[in-house]
C-alpha cells in the first residue's frame, strides 16, 4: 500500500453521480443523409437503405429485423380488437408547476407535431375478446417523460380497472421523469404506484410490456410492478442512463447491457415476446386469468 | 438575498449531522439490523428498532460517512438495490409487530453502477413505493440533508414527509437538471432557483407537511437544537398517527399522494 493515496473528496463525489431519471438516449438515427433517397429509410442497425413502406405495419427492418419505435396509436391498432378501444381523459393536458421557461411552448409544439395531448393514451378495450384497461406511452412526445398528465391518466386508468374489476396492460416506454415539472413529476411515481398497489390488493391482473426505451423514474415505479413483465426483443430497459454509469465506473459498457435479454437473464423480465406474437400472447395470458379458456361468450 | 443553491451547499456539507447522529440522539436502545436476506448488507442504509421515549419504533436512515474511509464504506450514502430491500424488510417487520416507522433521508441519489442495474435498482425502488403505500402502520420520513430523486422517494411514501430547514428534495441535482435542460451544468445555481427544492418551497407547494428549524448556517452549528426539536415533533405526531384506525390511515396516505399533479381537463 506504500504510496497509495485516497482520491480527494471531489474526485470521489464525482464518481457517485446523481441519478438521472431522464437520460440522454441512444437517438433513433432516422435523419436523412444524402445517400438515402426521398421516401427511403436507413436502418440504424444494419445500415441498409430501403423504402419506408417495406417496414410494414409492425415497423420491423426487412433486412435485420430491428424494431423501429411504434407510436401509441400504431401500437393500439396492432394490439386491440378492431373497434373496441374507448379512450379515457383525452383532453387532459399539462400546466406548468415550476413556471419553467418555455415549457408551455414546448408542450404546444409537441401537441402539434404528434397530435397527442401528452405522452400516454389510456382507455378500455378488448384483446381476443377479453376486456381490459390499457395504457400506451408514446416516445414521440418528449421521450414519453412522466409529468402530471402521464401520472394522472395512468392513476385514473388503474382506479377504473380496480373499480370495474378489470385487468390492466401498460405498454411502457420513457426517458424518465418530466424534468420541467420538477418534484411534481417525482411525486407521480408514488401516485401511480399507490394506485397499482390498490389494484393488486383487489386481486386483479397487471401486465407491463416494456418497449424501447424504458428507463429512469418509469422503470423505478409502475413499469417494474407488473404481475407479469413482458418485453419486446432488444428493448433498452434500465434505471440509470448508460452514460451516467460509464461516467461513474470510467469504463465502456458492453452492448447487451440493459437490454431486454439482459433483464431476462437477471430475472427482471418474465418473457420476451415479438411484435407479431404480442396480441395473441396477451390474449392467452388474459384468458388464463379470466378462466375463459375458449374466449369470451 | 440567499439563493436556493446555498441550501444545496449546506445540505451537502460533510459536517452536516448524519442519520446515525439523529438516531443516537433522539432514540434510546437502538438495535441495528443488517442485510436484505437476499444478497448482502448495504451500509449506505442503516436500520433497526429503538425507543422513542417509551414507544418502540423502527428507524431507518440513509447514512453518509464522516470521513473518506467511512464514505467509501457507506458508498457516500448512495444505496444499492439491496439497501432498499433491507429497508423494506425492516418496514415489513415493523408492520408485523405494529411499530411505527421513521425514515431519515440523506442521499444524492440511488447508486448508478453495473451491480445496481444487474440487481434491479429500478425494481427495488418501485417495490418500496408500492409496498409503503399499503403498510398498516404509521410512518414519518424526514429529509435531513439531500433528498435525491427516486433514491429518496423510495423511503418517503409515508404518512408525513418533513424536511430540516436547510435540506433539499428534488427530481435531480441542480447540476444534472441544468445539464439536461440547458446542456450546461455550470448553470446549477440558476437551476436550483427554478427547481423549488428548498424545504420552504416544498412546504408552500404542499409536497411536505413540516419544516424543522436549524441553527443559523446549518444544523451542525447547534445539533442539539435541531435534534431535540425533531424529537419533540416526532413524539407529538406519532401520538396523533397511532390513534388513527388503520383504514383511515391508509385512506389518508393514498389521498396524500393522489393529489399531486397539475393539469387541465
Amino acid at each position: 500500500m506504500a504510496g497509495f493515496k485516497l482520491p480527494d473528496m471531489e474526485t470521489l463525489r464525482s464518481r457517485v453521480k446523481d441519478i438521472k431519471l431522464e437520460m440522454p438516449h441512444r437517438k433513433e438515427k432516422e435523419k436523412h443523409d444524402v445517400s438515402v433517397p426521398a421516401g427511403g429509410i436507413k436502418c440504424p442497425s444494419c445500415e441498409n437503405v430501403f423504402e419506408k413502406k417495406e417496414l410494414g405495419k409492425l415497423k420491423i427492418c426487412p433486412k435485420c429485423a430491428r424494431y423501429f419505435r411504434l407510436n401509441s396509436r400504431e401500437r393500439i391498432r396492432l394490439t386491440v380488437d378492431e373497434g373496441s378501444f374507448e379512450e379515457f381523459d383525452s383532453t387532459l393536458q399539462a400546466k406548468n408547476p415550476l413556471n419553467f421557461p418555455e415549457y408551455e411552448e414546448k408542450i404546444a409544439k409537441m401537441q402539434e407535431k404528434t397530435n397527442l395531448k401528452d405522452a400516454v393514451i389510456t382507455g378500455v378495450c378488448k384483446i381476443g375478446g377479453e376486456k381490459t384497461v390499457i395504457g400506451v406511452m408514446d416516445s414521440g412526445f418528449m421521450m414519453a417523460s412522466m409529468g402530471s398528465v402521464v401520472g394522472e391518466k395512468l392513476t385514473r386508468a388503474f382506479e377504473y380497472a380496480t373499480k370495474n374489476k378489470l385487468p390492466i396492460i401498460i405498454f411502457a416506454c420513457s426517458g424518465g421523469a418530466r424534468m420541467q415539472e420538477g418534484i411534481v413529476s417525482l411525486m407521480q411515481m408514488a401516485k401511480v404506484s399507490a394506485a397499482a398497489a390498490k389494484h393488486s390488493q383487489a386481486g386483479l391482473l397487471y401486465i407491463t410490456v416494456l418497449t424501447d426505451p424504458t428507463t429512469g423514474g418509469v422503470t423505478a415505479s409502475f413499469a417494474m410492478l407488473g404481475d407479469i413483465i413482458i418485453s419486446e426483443p432488444k428493448a433498452l430497459i434500465g434505471f440509470a442512463g448508460r452514460r451516467v454509469i460509464e461516467g461513474t465506473i470510467k469504463q465502456k459498457l458492453p452492448d447487451e447491457f440493459q437490454t431486454a435479454e439482459f433483464q431476462l437473464e437477471h430475472g427482471f423480465v418474465d418473457l420476451i415476446v415479438t411484435r407479431e406474437e404480442m396480441p395473441i400472447k396477451l390474449r392467452d395470458i388474459l384468458r388464463l386469468h379470466s378462466g375463459r379458456k375458449d374466449g369470451a361468450e | 438575498m440567499a439563493g436556493a443553491y446555498d441550501n444545496v451547499k449546506i445540505a451537502r456539507k460533510v459536517s452536516r449531522p448524519t442519520a446515525l447522529d439523529y438516531i443516537n440522539h433522539i432514540f434510546e436502545g437502538f438495535v441495528e439490523m443488517h442485510g436484505d436476506r437476499q444478497f448482502r448488507d448495504d451500509k449506505a442504509i442503516v436500520g433497526g428498532v429503538a425507543w422513542l421515549v417509551d414507544r418502540p419504533v423502527t428507524v431507518i436512515g440513509i447514512q453518509k460517512g464522516k470521513s473518506m474511509e467511512e464514505n467509501i464504506e457507506r458508498n457516500f450514502g448512495s444505496p444499492h438495490p439491496e439497501g432498499y430491500r433491507k429497508a423494506l424488510r425492516l418496514m415489513k417487520q415493523a408492520e408485523k409487530f405494529g411499530r411505527p416507522i421513521i425514515n431519515l433521508i440523506n442521499t444524492s441519489g440511488a447508486y448508478c453502477g453495473v451491480g445496481a442495474e444487474e440487481r434491479g435498482q429500478g425494481e427495488a425502488i418501485a417495490r418500496n413505493l408500492l409496498e409503503m403505500a399499503e403498510l398498516k402502520v404509521p410512518s414519518i420520513s424526514v429529509v435531513i440533508g439531500e433528498g435525491g430523486s427516486g433514491g429518496a422517494l423510495a423511503l418517503a411514501v409515508t404518512d408525513r414527509v418533513w424536511m430540516l430547514e436547510n435540506s433539499v428534495y428534488a427530481i435531480l441535482s441542480p447540476e444534472g437538471f441544468a445539464s439536461i435542460l440547458w446542456k450546461d451544468a455550470g448553470r446549477a445555481k440558476e437551476a436550483a432557483d427554478v427547481m423549488k427544492l428548498t424545504a420552504n418551497d416544498l412546504l408552500e407547494m404542499g409536497i411536505i407537511e413540516k419544516v424543522i428549524k436549524e441553527a443559523k448556517g446549518g444544523a451542525q452549528n447547534d445539533f442539539g437544537f435541531t435534534a431535540n426539536l425533531l424529537k419533540s415533533k416526532l413524539v407529538t405526531e406519532l401520538d396523533i398517527l397511532c390513534d388513527k384506525p388503520v383504514d383511515k390511515l391508509l385512506e389518508e396516505r393514498y389521498a396524500r399522494f393522489r393529489k399531486f399533479g397539475e393539469f387541465t381537463e
